[in-house]
């Protein structure tokens, strides 16, 4: 009974809920890769260090940013994305006489929330990383720039990728509430789907199981991207002492395994 | 001599404790100088002023008469000239052995890739690690890792390699590979600046050795001289002291 109401639900709007899905996706998607990117420049900026040699002027310009960039996270990390989307939107509305297109105005406003979580996130990689990885990339005269793009950021973007995999299923979900400025996302066009089905349970259990799917598959997809940049768990020693030609394959520091 | 690195009246503080007090000493090219001393007696600090990872509170570095810390040079420029040898080996995590040795020389020194694939190559060679140019740093022992960091820094073709206790932090097993690539690069004429509780290295390979203690030099002279005939009481103590564990 149950999952034949499903069954006709779907059959009747399974393009409907696509297209929420889609939206939902597209969301997510873009606004967790412009998070993310904010989030980046944000926690480079943040871990700019100052030391005696330092200038005044990037001193107190540093300053000035930073505290800018401290307010930024401290307002959107401590108020709901709910009432984020509210007061942007209307306000843009307000301020402009333009009324954004909602699809837009979500892809924004998910991207400036993900950006002040990311931004602590990546602060908190770099910080991370261990002082001597730092030490030894200036003791053979690299910049900081140099140092953060060879060998701090390839190793703090691996740590992080855990968390920012929780932010993008976060954003998969939390979309939903951007239905308070009508963005046609899953939650928006399964309400609007009840409107017409009058049954809510069998409705929102397919909005469930599609939720589900996506979180679900950006899971998965993120940890092969993590296993991928962990690089081969074999390395293959070349040469020998009793035998130059002979390769030996190492597995995760356990004995040899083949020579040929 | 000529002298690469000369110290005048070097002092850090950090905040209210003197660390290290009115240090005044050079090193010459091609000499091996190893500075011995208990844990606290500012060598590691002296090392790590000399390669400006700390900023000396007051004094100079002068480096073939230039003094670094007026801004004669750059810093980024300066240290590329100085090789330096972690305790804790401080390979790139993120890089295969061949990687950390190529990274400096293509991204501070310009080389081109291939070129430099082939200076590490050699350098991994002559610490025996060539075959291992694919292995990740966490895949290979430690005294591997310390060996590939020298190999690292002689990639750089530096003017002299600073040693802040090679060994320390290996396993006594370890200990001997790493001494042995070492004293063959002190035999090649590379200019070294030894921080290290290795006193049978000391004395077999240093030309020159200075005793620290609390922040100054008490004493520096040949090993025979500093191994068997101190003139400072303190230098006595502190070698009978270790010479006897």
């Amino acid at each position: 009974m149950f999952f034949e109401t499903v069954g006709k639900i779907i059959a009747k709007y399974g393009p409907m809920f696509l297209q929420g899905a889609g939206t939902t996706l597209l969301i997510a998607i873009t606004g967790t890769l412009i998070g993310f990117a904010i989030g980046l420049v944000i926690g480079i900026v943040r871990t700019i260090p100052l030391d005696a040699k330092s200038s005044p002027v990037k001193r107190i310009l540093l300053k000035v940013v930073n505290t800018i960039l401290a307010v930024y996270i401290e307002v959107f990390r401590g108020t709901p994305m709910i009432v984020q989307a509210m007061v942007l939107f209307y306000g843009f509305a307000a301020a402009t006489g333009i009324s954004p297109d909602t699809t837009i105005a979500g892809i924004v406003i998910v991207s400036i929330n993900t950006g002040a979580y990311m931004a602590e996130i990546v602060r908190g990689g770099i910080l991370s990383i261990d002082k001597g990885q730092f030490e030894a990339a200036h003791s053979i005269g690299m910049t900081h720039g140099q140092t953060m793009t060879s060998i701090i950021l390839p190793q703090a973007i691996r740590n992080i990728l855990p968390a920012t995999g929780n932010e993008f299923v976060i954003n998969i979900k939390d979309t939903s509430v951007l239905n308070v400025i009508s963005v046609t996302e899953l939650f928006f066009k399964t309400s609007m789907v009840n409107a017409g089905t009058y049954k809510p349970f069998e409705t929102f259990f397919v909005a469930c199981v599609l939720y589900f799917i996506m979180t679900f598959t950006v899971t998965r997809i993120l940890r092969l991207i993590e296993r991928k940049m962990d690089g081969p768990k074999t390395f293959t020693i070349h040469g020998s002492q009793t035998v130059p030609e002979a390769e030996i394959k190492v597995t995760d520091g356990e004995k040899t395994t083949w020579i040929k | 001599m000529d002298k690469i690195i000369e110290i005048r009246h070097l002092k850090k503080n950090f905040g209210s404790v003197e660390v290290l007090k009115d240090i005044n000493f050079s090193v010459g090219k091609g000499e091996v100088v190893c500075i011995i001393g208990a844990s606290g007696s500012g060598k590691s600090t002296l090392l790590r002023c000399i390669n400006l990872l700390e900023l000396p509170t007051s004094g100079e570095i002068l480096y073939h008469g230039r003094n670094i810390l007026d801004g004669a040079m750059s810093t980024a420029e300066y240290r590329a000239k100085m090789g330096m040898v972690f305790q804790q080996f401080n390979l790139f995590n993120n890089l295969t052995v061949l990687g950390n040795c190529v990274v400096g020389q293509v991204k501070v020194l310009k080389r081109d890739p291939q070129k430099a694939r082939e200076i590490a190559t050699r350098y991994l060679e002559q610490v025996g690690m060539a075959g291992y140019i694919n292995a990740k740093p966490s895949q290979i022992s430690g005294g591997q890792k310390q060996r590939v960091a020298i190999a690292r820094a002689l990639s750089m073709e530096p003017e002299a390699m600073l040693f802040a206790e090679p060994t320390s932090a290996l396993d006594p097993e370890m200990v001997g590979e790493v001494l042995k690539v070492m004293k063959s690069l002190a035999h090649s004429g590379l200019t070294m600046l030894v921080v290290t509780h290795e006193m049978a290295f000391a004395r077999d390979v240093a030309d020159r050795v200075v005793f620290m203690d609390d922040g100054v030099i008490v004493e520096e002279g040949s090993p025979q001289v500093i191994f068997n005939n101190p003139t400072q009481e303190r230098t006595r103590v502190f070698l009978k002291r270790i010479l006897e564990e």
